[in-house]
């Protein structure tokens, strides 16, 4: 019963979505609504269902699977990004003739696979989580299977991802090869039993931790991520870029530090590097991009190394900032991507930055959010971006990683620029033709609850700050 | 470790000297050979026909489907097998993890059924 009780989240997920998939196929012509609406009921269950999970560690199902104060903080940020996501996706889907039930479902079933993920307690549990998340995303990225672009995406991250897979799973096979053992915890006691580290068990981790750098997008295993983005229907690219990442991230923490803890010095170096490889990409590569969604895959990529910035001091304050970052990206990502939503005209969506010239005089409210997102993401204070860089940036400097700090900030500037352009598009340059649909109900709840989120946070910050150093202490 | 990485020297050598000889042909082919491209020249096939029509047409997916719905039903049953042999060792909690394997096919099965995807016309 124990164990039951400690998989409520997933018990929850997987019945919800097998339960929907009979109802949507049994329910003819309203089966779109009906399935939508009910999956969002599935995934508030499932908050509710990860609300009442232990907080001390609990190792279940013959050490396959955990659950400790870090699963249950990080399975709410991930329910909550797929619930937002969904919301916003419903109305969407419906204009774009793309109104199937499946949707929902994939959406739940990759959400189980990211909250296994988050409690994978061994290398096996590990690969399940990710490929029931990758195969659902697949199908989610070419979901629009009649445009060409939107099967390209698809297509590609299809390839990029069995590519990375195999990698994960190559260093997977020599860990478990060195070690002698699958689960977290004997992998710690046989790194830590020899004096020198093993030539062998270095190399698997290189390519263990090379895979997970693909699944959070991390330069330089980040290709896919600006055509995926761009490609992919925009609810999913709002899903991709909030959930997921949230998920590979916290997976990529808890090997580091439950499996492989006794080789900081060797990971160390690879966090880093991928860090600032991640933020200059993010940086240089936004600076000339014209497609909003491809500016953001980049903005991804970049906020991406930030959060790595936060585990290069590899102790319980660090995963606790890294955790802050995490949220706080997750709320103004989703809050950006409503708004990119609704930019919305009569003959269709607009995807350019130039379709935002003069929106600060036709649409002033949708302006006025976007603005607030984008000096959050530019991390511009009072607003909650700047307190997720500050965090980070804090930890690097207190283990003494002084150069990774400063060009952290030097990033961070250049990186302001683009946002900052866009403010200046919005507000400064003539209006072209206005956004004539307006966004529906679901889109503005979305944006200005998180538009508030983002401002509120500095009022309270220990609300959150508390719950992720919780959640980090667990780890340690 | 240092010796057993100066065995791949060798490698690492042959690497360089690949990649310097395949710089060396490009750049050489670039600056010595006369350059003089047409339209003709660039077309994919200087000879021959021109593509009949787009390559990204939609074709009939009907046997992928089947055969990818008869593998997941031929895997069950490899698992079938070794749950049937060790069924008096596994006990009560063996034959119900199976059984709600078989109930989650079940769900897909019911799912394809019901979309089409078994009819052939």
């Amino acid at each position: 019963m124990e164990s039951l009780a400690s998989a409520i989240v997933e018990l929850i997920l997987a019945v919800g979505a097998m339960a929907l998939l009979m109802v949507g196929v049994f329910s003819g012509s309203s089966a779109f609504k009906t399935v939508s609406l009910l999956s969002i009921g599935v995934l508030v269950i499932a908050i509710l269902g990860a609300a009442t999970l232990p907080t001390s560690t609990v190792v279940t199902y013959g050490g396959l699977f955990v659950v400790d104060g870090f699963a249950a903080f990080n399975k709410i940020l991930i329910l909550l990004g797929s619930a937002l996501a969904l919301v916003m996706s419903i109305d969407y889907l419906r204009k774009e003739n793309l109104a199937r039930f499946e949707f929902a479902i994939l959406v739940l079933l990759a959400t189980l696979g990211m909250t296994m993920m988050v409690s994978a307690n061994n290398l096996i549990a590990l690969y399940l989580g990710i490929e029931l998340q990758s195969l659902a995303l697949y199908v989610l990225a070419a979901i629009n299977r009649d445009s060409s672009k939107a099967t390209e995406a698809g297509l590609k991250y299809f390839v990029l991802g069995a590519l990375s897979s195999g990698m994960l799973l190559y260093g997977s096979s020599l860990i478990y090869g060195f070690s002698g053992s699958l689960e977290f915890s004997d992998i710690m006691a046989a790194a830590a039993a020899s004096d020198d580290t093993s030539f062998g068990l270095l190399f698997g981790l290189v390519f263990l931790l090379a895979g997970l750098a693909f699944k959070i997008s991390a330069a330089p295993f980040h290709m896919w991520t600006p055509d995926v983005y761009e490609g992919a229907p925009t609810p999913v690219t709002a899903f991709f870029a909030g959930a997921p990442k949230v998920a590979a991230m916290a997976l990529l923490i808890r090997v580091l530090f439950d499996a492989i803890p006794g080789l900081m010095n060797d990971w160390q170096q690879i966090i880093i590097f991928l860090a600032m490889a991640s933020m200059a990409v993010g940086a240089f590569f936004a600076l000339v991009q014209t497609n909003i969604k491809r500016l953001m895959a980049f903005s991804s990529i970049s906020h991406v190394g930030f959060a790595l910035i936060g585990l290069s001091s590899a102790d319980q304050a660090g995963v606790g900032s890294v955790l802050i970052y995490l949220s706080i990206y997750l709320v103004m990502n989703i809050g950006t991507f409503a708004l990119i939503l609704s930019m919305r005209r009569k003959e269709g969506m607009a995807e350019d930055i130039s379709d935002l010239a003069g929106l600060g005089r036709t649409r002033p409210a949708m302006a006025l959010y976007l603005a607030v997102f984008l000096f959050s993401l530019a991390g511009i204070p009072p607003l909650a971006g700047f307190f997720g860089k500050f965090f980070v940036l804090m930890q690097a400097i207190n283990a003494g990683h002084i150069t990774l700090a400063i060009f952290g900030v030097i990033m961070s500037v250049i990186g302001a620029f683009y946002y900052l352009r866009i403010f200046k598009i919005m507000y400064f340059d003539a209006p072209v033709a206005e956004f004539d649909v307006g966004p529906s109900r679901a889109l503005n709840i979305v944006s200005s609850a998180t538009a508030v989120l983002v401002v509120a946070y500095a009022l309270w910050p220990t609300l959150l700050n508390n719950a992720a150093m919780a959640a980090a202490g667990t780890l340690f | 470790m240092e010796e057993l990485l100066l065995e791949y020297l060798p490698i690492l050598i042959f690497l360089g000297v690949a990649i310097v000889l395949a710089v060396l042909f490009v750049v050489g082919a670039l600056l010595v050979a006369k350059q003089n491209p047409d339209s003709e020249k660039l077309s994919p096939y200087e000879c021959g026909f021109e593509p009949f029509e787009d390559t990204r047409g939609q074709f009939d997916v009907r046997f992928y489907l089947v055969a990818i719905l008869f593998i997941i039903f031929d895997l069950e049953v490899a698992f079938l097998f070794p749950w049937a042999v060790s069924l008096g060792t596994i006990g009560l909690f063996g034959f119900w993890s199976m059984v709600v394997f078989l109930g989650v096919l079940t769900v897909g099965f019911i799912y394809e059924w019901k979309k089409g995807a078994l009819e052939w016309e």
